[in-house]
């Protein structure tokens, strides 16, 4: 095992320069994708607690398309069919006219993706109330939209901080699954030093640990948060 | 426009889809008993009451499962040929990616998986005489695994659905295969509409199954 070590690679223009422009992609598609995710799950997962047969059809659809089919494969076909489907103008304009269309496309993927995993814990959170309190929301007088706003969401959302901290954290990661359409993220970076300068250890620890160190400012940030929230006397019923 | 699809092209090339099925299947049923095996040992290390060990097996499962599956391939892609001293080819560094990476996260769910076992079970086990590895080996881990079996089968669906990833170094899997057709035949939507509902069938036949085999269980 011979390999000739050159940390001092990693430093040198362009280098270092694709690294943190990688990692800055990281984060924005990861948050972009986290702001579809979190508020098209919430829907979904609110939909698939009401007593409308034909909302809980169209969750329970949306989330079983989207959790059995590939990430990857997702990501092909938004990026290669989907504008071939569109009529021609739309079509062009979702593959060249609109703003850096691989990220958005990214996103939007990665964002439509999570949302089914993010749907089913908010379904989770709030089933997990039980139904008297939503019996005794409902005999108070409240509409069911007030039940939820005022009753349900409130509570079922505290719960499930601790499993939407790892739906962040699996968002993050699978970010990389954006370099398979051309998006320059932070592991992309990583592998085209490797393919440039042959220093694969030195490319890959460093975004092994910027990985892990955003992991775990993640987690200690949502400990912090998980904690402010709490409400008194009840136990966290998501904490492991 | 759909006049202008020409499904034929998927007919003539199924050979070839089944040769990358195989490679995508075996990849996939490697990946799972490597894991459960080397996961078992995790789980088993981060339970003993020696704290380097139950540290050590922690430090495992956290690093690996903060890293992303891809760079974990990229990294074995990368490592495996440098560790044995010539090129081995795509498939065996993969692998080896897939059952390090898996164990991690079947570690936690092993790990879940003994601590449902009760308390009582362990120390009737105990009174009988058992030593730990007699306890563990006809007491706990038989219990354990009857518990798990649904979320060990989802996770088995989810690494069917990962293995997808070994596009990224080009390993000949299903995806790839029919990624090269699409290519070669210029029938790109064809190719990748038949792929989506090739494993949106499976796996949504793997989960109702699932969810027949958890109302069994259920007790």
């Amino acid at each position: 095992m011979s390999y000739n070590w050159d940390w001092g690679v990693l430093f040198q223009e362009p280098y270092f320069e694709w690294i943190v422009t990688g990692f800055g992609w990281t984060i924005t598609v990861s948050l972009a994708a986290w702001v579809l995710a979190f508020s098209i799950g919430s829907a979904i997962g609110i939909m698939r607690t009401t007593d409308s047969r034909l909302l809980r059809a169209i969750g329970t659809g949306y989330v079983e398309t989207f959790r059995n089919i590939p990430l990857l494969v997702q990501m092909f076909l938004w990026y290669f069919i989907f504008p071939e489907l569109l009529p021609e103008a739309a079509g062009l304009w979702v593959k060249r006219g609109m703003p850096m269309p691989e990220f958005t496309t990214a996103a939007v993927c990665l964002g439509l993706y999570t949302a089914s995993r993010v749907a089913e814990q908010v379904r989770a959170g709030i089933q997990s109330i039980g139904l008297g309190q939503r019996h005794a929301g409902l005999a108070m007088g409240l509409t069911p939209g007030q039940v939820y706003r005022y009753v349900l969401l409130p509570v079922s959302y505290r719960i499930i901080i601790p499993p939407l901290t790892s739906e962040f954290l699996t968002i993050f990661k699978n970010s990389s699954l954006a370099l398979t359409i051309g998006v320059l993220e932070l592991t992309a970076q990583a592998r085209q030093i490797e393919e440039y300068t042959f220093q694969g250890f030195e490319a890959f620890t460093t975004a092994t640990v910027l990985y892990i160190c955003v992991t775990f400012i993640v987690m200690a940030i949502m400990r912090v948060v998980e904690a402010r929230v709490l409400i008194p006397g009840m136990i966290s019923l998501g904490a492991k | 426009m759909l006049g202008d699809f020409d499904y034929q092209v998927v007919a003539d090339s199924v050979p070839f889809l089944l040769q990358g099925m195989q490679v995508t299947l075996l990849l996939t049923v490697v990946a799972i008993l490597g894991g459960i095996l080397l996961g078992t040992l995790l789980a088993l290390a981060r339970l003993a009451p020696f704290a380097p060990l139950s540290f050590a097996a922690g430090s495992y499962v956290n690093f690996f499962r903060s890293m992303p599956l891809i760079l974990v391939i990229f990294w074995f892609y990368f490592l495996v040929p440098i560790i044995v001293g010539r090129p081995v080819g795509g498939f065996y560094s993969v692998l080896i990616a897939f059952v390090l990476f898996e164990a991690a996260y079947y570690c936690e769910i092993i790990r879940a998986g003994i601590q449902s076992v009760r308390q009582g079970q362990v120390h009737a086990g105990q009174a009988l005489g058992l030593t730990y590895r007699q306890n563990m080996r006809y007491i706990v881990l038989p219990q354990a695994f009857r518990n798990m079996v649904p979320i060990l089968l989802t996770q088995a669906i989810i690494l069917f659905q990962d293995t997808s990833l070994v596009y990224v170094v080009g390993v000949k899997d299903f995806l790839v295969s029919a990624d090269l057709v699409a290519n070669r035949e210029n029938r790109i939507i064809e190719m990748f509409s038949t792929v989506a509902i090739v494993y949106f069938v499976i796996c949504l036949s793997g989960s109702l199954f699932i969810k027949r085999l958890q109302g069994k269980f259920a007790t």
